[in-house]
C-alpha cells in the first residue's frame, strides 16, 4: 500500500496567467511528487497501518517529523490542486457562500481577512479557511502542518488552502506575495470548497 | 537614526553563474532591502527605535525581531560571498574545522547536509559557542544564534527565494554554487 501523486485535474498551463506552467510542473512533480516519495518511505519505516491520510494526520503526534512534514505536504497539495480551477473564482455560491456572508460579514471582508493571514505568515507556510464544528475560520500553519493535526494550534477541517511557501509563486511573482494572493481569488473553485463545506 | 541597506562588495552580476544576476536584484535589492524598510517603520517610537541589532535580535520578538534578524542575516551571508573566493580555510579555523568534523571535506558534508534537510524556510550556521569550538546550527525563518549566546562566523541562507530563480527546487545545487562563491578569507577573519 502506497500514497499516489494524484494527477492535476486540469493542464500545467490551465491556472495561466495567475499561475504559470513552469510553476505547477515543477511544484507538482517536484515539490508534490517529493512528499509523496518521502511520505511512503516514512509510512513503511515506520510502520504505519493506516492507508488514510486524514486519519494519520490526526494522530501525527503519534509519528516522526518525518511524517509530519511529508504527510502534511502530501495532504496540503492534494487539496490545493483541487480547489483550484481556471473557471473558478467570483463570489462563493451555495451554503459556503451564505455561510461566508453569514460569518464574515460579506465576500469581500472575507477576502480581506484571509489575504492577511496568507502576507502575514512569515516563512514557509499555508493559510486556510477551515470548518470548525459547523463554524468558520480564518488562519495560518508554518511549512506543512495541516489543521487537521493534532498538533497544530490551528485546527479544523480545511476548505480552502493557499500554498505560502516561495516555491508556490516565485518564478512569477518573486518577493511581490501580495499579488500572487490577489491572483489566486480568481481561479478558486468554489464548486469543490462548497463541497468539502457540506461533506 | 534609522537602519540603512549596507552597500553590496560586489556587482549584482558579480557571482554568476554560481548566483545570478536575477536572484541578487530581487534577494539583495528587493527582499533584504524590505527588511530594512518595515524595520524602520517598527522600531518607529518603541524601545528600540535607538538600538543596534544586536541587541534587537537579543531582546525583541515578533515583528521587530523577524525583520531586525532578518537585516543581520542577511548583511552576514551577503558580506561573506566573493566573485574571488577564497576555497578552503586555512591557519587557526582550518584547525578549528578539522578538531570538529575531522576534515574540512566533512565540514562541508554536514553543512550542506544541515542546509539541505533544513524544513521549511531558513538559515544555516557555522558558530563559535562558549568554549570557543566551532558548531553547525540549524535556524527556522529569521532565527539567529546570537540570541542563544553564540557567535556566528558563518552563515547560509535556505528560504526558497535564495536559489528559486537559479535551481528551482533542487536546494542541494544552491548549496554546491554556494560554496563556490563563499569567501573564506573573510570567515577567517571572523573566526
Ligand atoms: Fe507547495
Ligand atoms: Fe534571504
Amino acid at each position: 500500500m502506497s500514497f499516489k501523486l494524484p494527477d492535476l485535474p486540469y493542464d500545467f498551463g490551465a491556472l495561466e496567467p495567475h499561475i504559470d506552467a513552469k510553476t505547477m510542473e515543477i511544484h507538482h512533480d517536484k515539490h508534490h511528487g517529493g512528499y509523496t516519495t518521502k511520505l511512503n518511505a516514512a509510512v513503511e519505516t515506520e510502520n504505519i497501518s493506516s492507508s488514510n491520510i486524514e486519519e494519520i494526520l490526526a494522530n501525527v503526534s503519534k509519528y516522526s517529523t518525518d511524517v509530519r512534514n511529508n504527510g502534511g505536504g502530501y495532504y496540503n497539495h492534494n487539496l490545493f490542486w483541487e480547489i483550484l480551477n481556471p473557471n473558478g473564482g467570483g463570489n462563493p455560491t451555495g451554503d459556503l457562500g451564505k455561510a461566508i456572508e453569514s460569518t464574515f460579514g460579506s465576500y469581500e471582508k472575507f477576502k480581506d481577512e484571509f489575504s492577511k493571514a496568507a502576507a502575514s505568515r512569515f516563512g514557509s507556510g499555508w493559510a486556510w479557511l477551515v470548518n470548525e464544528n459547523g463554524k468558520l475560520k480564518i488562519g495560518s500553519t508554518a511549512n506543512q502542518d495541516s489543521p487537521l493535526m493534532d498538533i497544530s494550534d490551528f485546527k479544523g477541517k480545511p476548505i480552502i488552502g493557499l500554498d505560502v511557501w516561495e516555491h508556490a509563486y516565485y518564478l512569477k511573482y518573486q518577493n511581490r506575495r501580495p499579488e500572487y494572493i490577489e491572483a489566486f481569488f480568481n481561479i478558486i473553485n468554489w464548486e469543490k470548497a462548497n463541497e468539502l463545506f457540506k461533506a | 537614526m534609522s537602519f540603512e541597506l549596507p552597500k553590496l562588495p560586489y556587482a549584482n552580476d558579480a557571482l554568476a553563474p554560481h548566483i545570478s544576476e536575477n536572484t541578487i536584484n530581487f534577494h539583495y535589492g528587493k527582499h533584504h532591502k524590505t527588511y530594512v524598510d518595515k524595520l524602520n517603520g517598527l522600531v518607529k517610537g518603541t524601545e528600540f527605535e535607538n538600538a543596534d541589532l544586536e541587541t534587537i535580535i537579543k531582546k525583541a520578538d515578533g515583528g521587530v525581531f523577524n525583520n531586525g534578524a532578518q537585516v543581520w542575516n542577511h548583511t552576514f551571508y551577503f558580506e561573506a560571498l566573493s566573485p574571488k573566493a577564497k576555497a578552503k580555510p586555512e591557519g587557526k579555523l582550518l584547525e578549528a574545522v578539522e578538531k570538529t568534523f575531522g576534515s574540512f571535506d566533512q565540514f562541508i558534508e554536514d553543512f550542506s547536509n544541515a542546509g539541505a534537510t533544513l524544513f521549511g524556510s531558513g538559515w544555516v550556521w557555522l558558530v563559535k559557542n562558549s568554549d570557543g569550538a566551532l558548531e553547525i546550527m540549524q535556524g527556522a525563518n529569521a532565527e539567529n544564534p546570537i540570541k542563544d549566546g553564540y557567535t556566528p562566523i558563518l552563515t547560509m541562507d535556505v528560504w526558497e527565494h535564495a536559489y528559486y530563480l537559479d535551481t528551482q527546487n533542487a536546494r542541494p545545487k544552491y548549496i554546491e554554487n554556494f560554496f563556490k562563491v563563499l569567501d573564506w578569507r573573510i570567515i577567517e577573519n571572523r573566526f
